[in-house]
């Protein structure tokens, strides 16, 4: 089955030679990381975890939304998703191991990354994180290789695998909620500590998510001659709709317990997000961006005449991918360390180093979304010329 | 066979499911049992008073914080975000955002306040380390850092809500003040880079019977011994108690429930003016 992974045309050689020559120069930011410190990157005592962490928090939702295609399709047998849930689930993988990796290139010492098991901490949400990434991973990947190798055998897939694929569903919310509990449950950092925080993770990872996918099928289907089904993107894009509006819901409901209260603490970060704290507002251009594009996605999906027309559908797709980032990739974990516990704005800003890093751990992604992407799709091709 | 092996199956996929629905609770649980009342309390916990009026004095301050530096080999970095810092000098106003208002002078804002450690009952940093690379010891409540089991996760950091922790972004070997020989100050291990570290209540000084590095400082500065006042707050009958019961001392952010060890000694009303109010 594996040797279907490396069967690709020449735009694949060439896609997995651009991820190749960026993991490679973001080894070599990393090799520069490990020697020297993670002084190198633009983190420091005030914002201590930055870009990395804020990565791994977008996708973590990434890896959760392929919930949003199996529970439809195993749990009510909604057939339209036949040929995209393998699409969703090898999206999780890769997508999980990106997580992974970006715990992984914040660490200060890395040797020690088996500590985490040597010495468990159950009272430690970052334990629980790991394990259930871990096992996140473990699922998705056994779930997906073993249903396409049965329908590359035109076998029905193992029984064995079914409460594995059941048992993927609550595991999926589980990874989400793990991640929002690593930050809602610190009584220094007000702007993350919110019950919310795990609701609006969940309900902008069921918009991120979706929205990739789309975008993957529509180009699978362009390069790899293999169609995940047009009704597939359509429900999809319903899903995506509706993750949408109700993200904004939550997000509008902290808003408004933030501001209406108006206690400092609270409103401070916000504050700095929109406005800017003491002449500091590194991150307003991207706030205003990512407020006007979630705000005009969602009403331009809510019309069902223009998310049927697919380039449409694409751009807006784009759009909420950009937007959600802004909000969970970048603004979310730096603004928590803004202001300090002790008063004082410190502003963040990546490093070079850091970019390059970031990018090779996103190229990392990439390759391996390439390689099951054009296994899944050799597979698919061949039946289809049965 | 078939259908007994399915079965079984089932219910394993059904145990599982609730086993995963239940990952994050069983954490929420856990922690809860440790936050029942009546757990037992340490039999010592270390303390320490710190006299706000004599913190205004840069002579105190500055002998407080270079016998740290000297004592644990805390390298003096001069990058502001690269900073490590054991006990070092904050406004007022930052230690106690709760304490000032709109009309606070200006003058008492800004004073110049020791920070360190609080050594706190319920150390939320200890809560969140995910490998107890930084635990609460029971036998005397310091609140210890391993920095060889230590990941560099910083997840203390973001749980420390009094911004006591630094972390050693780059190798801090080269910043630790040395003799004529070319030894750093003292025989406490110089770090790596990569682990998060702060005051251990000189651990390694009381076991010993002596006080902590700052204390003792303090205690040289003719008219300034009162500064920093360290002891048993479990004994009734030691220094720190006896202040903790006789005078008026706050700690920081109690709200949060953290249980700081380390207190505040406010400064007494000028008599004059009191005298002035009641005549």
């Amino acid at each position: 089955m594996l040797q279907d992974a490396f069967r690709g045309g020449r735009r694949t050689w060439v896609l997995l030679g651009v991820w190749a020559v960026l993991i490679a120069v973001g080894t070599v930011a990393y090799a520069r990381q490990l020697t020297v410190g993670l002084t190198v990157t633009g983190m420091s005592r005030d914002v201590s975890w930055g870009l990395y962490i804020a990565q791994f928090t977008f996708l973590v939702g990434i890896a959760a939304s392929a919930v949003m295609v199996v529970l439809p399709y195993y749990l009510h047998n909604y057939k339209a998703f036949g040929r995209m849930v393998i699409l969703g689930e090898f999206l999780a993988v890769s997508a999980v191991l990106m997580c992974m990796l970006f715990i992984f290139v914040d660490m200060g010492q890395p040797t020690r990354v088996l500590n985490v098991m040597l010495h468990p901490r159950p009272r430690s949400p970052m334990f629980w994180d790991s394990m259930v990434l871990f096992g996140y991973l473990l699922l998705n990947l056994v779930i997906g290789s073993v249903t396409i190798e049965a329908e590359r055998r035109q076998t029905p897939p193992p029984r064995w695998v079914r409460p594995l694929i059941y048992l993927s569903i609550p595991w999926a919310v589980s990874i989400h909620t793990v991640t929002a509990f690593l930050y809602a449950g610190l009584e220094a950092r007000p702007f993350w500590m919110t019950a919310i925080l795990a609701p609006r993770f969940l309900a902008s990872a069921f918009a991120s998510g979706p929205s990739l996918l789309i975008l993957l099928a529509l180009l699978v289907r362009r390069f790899g001659r293999f169609d995940p089904g047009r009704e597939a993107v359509q429900a999809l894009a319903t899903i995506v709709t509706y993750a949408m509006v109700i993200n904004l819901f939550f997000v509008l409901v902290e808003v408004f317990t933030a501001l209406y209260g108006a206690m400092p603490h609270h409103v401070e970060p916000f504050a700095y997000l929109f406005v800017g704290l003491e002449r500091h507002a590194a991150l307003m251009p991207w706030t205003w961006v990512g407020t006007t594009l979630t705000l005009g996605c969602t009403v331009l999906l809510l019309v069902p005449a223009l998310r049927r027309r697919e380039g449409v559908l694409a751009l807006l797709c784009g759009g909420v991918i950009a937007a959600l980032w802004i909000e969970k990739g970048l603004s979310l974990v730096v603004t928590g360390f803004i202001p300090s516990p002790l008063g004082r704005v410190t502003e963040y800003a990546p490093t070079a180093p850091e970019l390059a890093i970031t990018l090779g751990v996103y190229a990392v992604g990439g390759m391996m979304l390439t390689l099951l992407y054009t296994l899944v799709v050799n597979v698919r091709r061949r039946l289809q010329a049965v | 066979m078939g259908e007994s092996r399915r079965d079984f199956l089932k219910d394993l996929g059904a145990v599982a499911v609730g086993a995963g629905c239940a990952l994050p609770l069983l954490d929420r649980a856990g922690w809860l049992a440790a936050q029942t009342p009546g757990a037992a309390a340490p039999a010592t916990q270390w303390a320490m008073v710190v006299d706000l009026e004599l913190c205004r004095r840069a002579d105190v301050r500055d002998a407080c914080t270079e016998a740290c530096r000297r004592e644990h080999n805390v390298p003096r970095i001069p990058e502001p975000d690269d900073r490590i810092d054991w006990i070092w000098t904050e406004e007022y106003q930052h230690v106690f955002p709760d304490l000032v208002h709109a009309h606070t002078p200006a003058e008492a804002r800004e004073a110049p306040v020791l920070v360190l450690c609080n050594h706190c009952t319920k150390p939320p940093c200890v809560k969140v380390c995910p490998t107890g690379a930084t635990w609460k010891r029971e036998s005397d409540g310091i609140v210890m850092m391993d920095m060889h089991r230590c990941i560099g996760c910083r997840y203390c950091m973001a749980a420390c809500p009094y911004g006591s922790r630094s972390f050693n972004w780059r190798d801090p070997r080269p910043y630790v003040e040395r003799g004529a020989d070319g030894r750093p100050a003292s025989d406490y291990p110089t770090r790596t880079k990569g682990v998060v570290e702060k005051c251990t209540f000189c651990a390694e000084r009381v076991r010993t019977g002596r006080p902590p590095a700052c204390v003792e400082a303090v205690q040289a500065i003719p008219g300034a011994e009162r500064a920093l006042t360290f002891g048993d707050v479990s004994d009734p009958d030691s220094a720190v108690s006896r202040i903790l019961r006789d005078e008026r001392t706050m700690a920081r952010l109690v709200t949060l429930g953290t249980g700081p060890n380390v207190y505040y000694l406010e400064s007494p009303p000028q008599r004059g003016e009191d005298a002035g109010e009641g005549a």
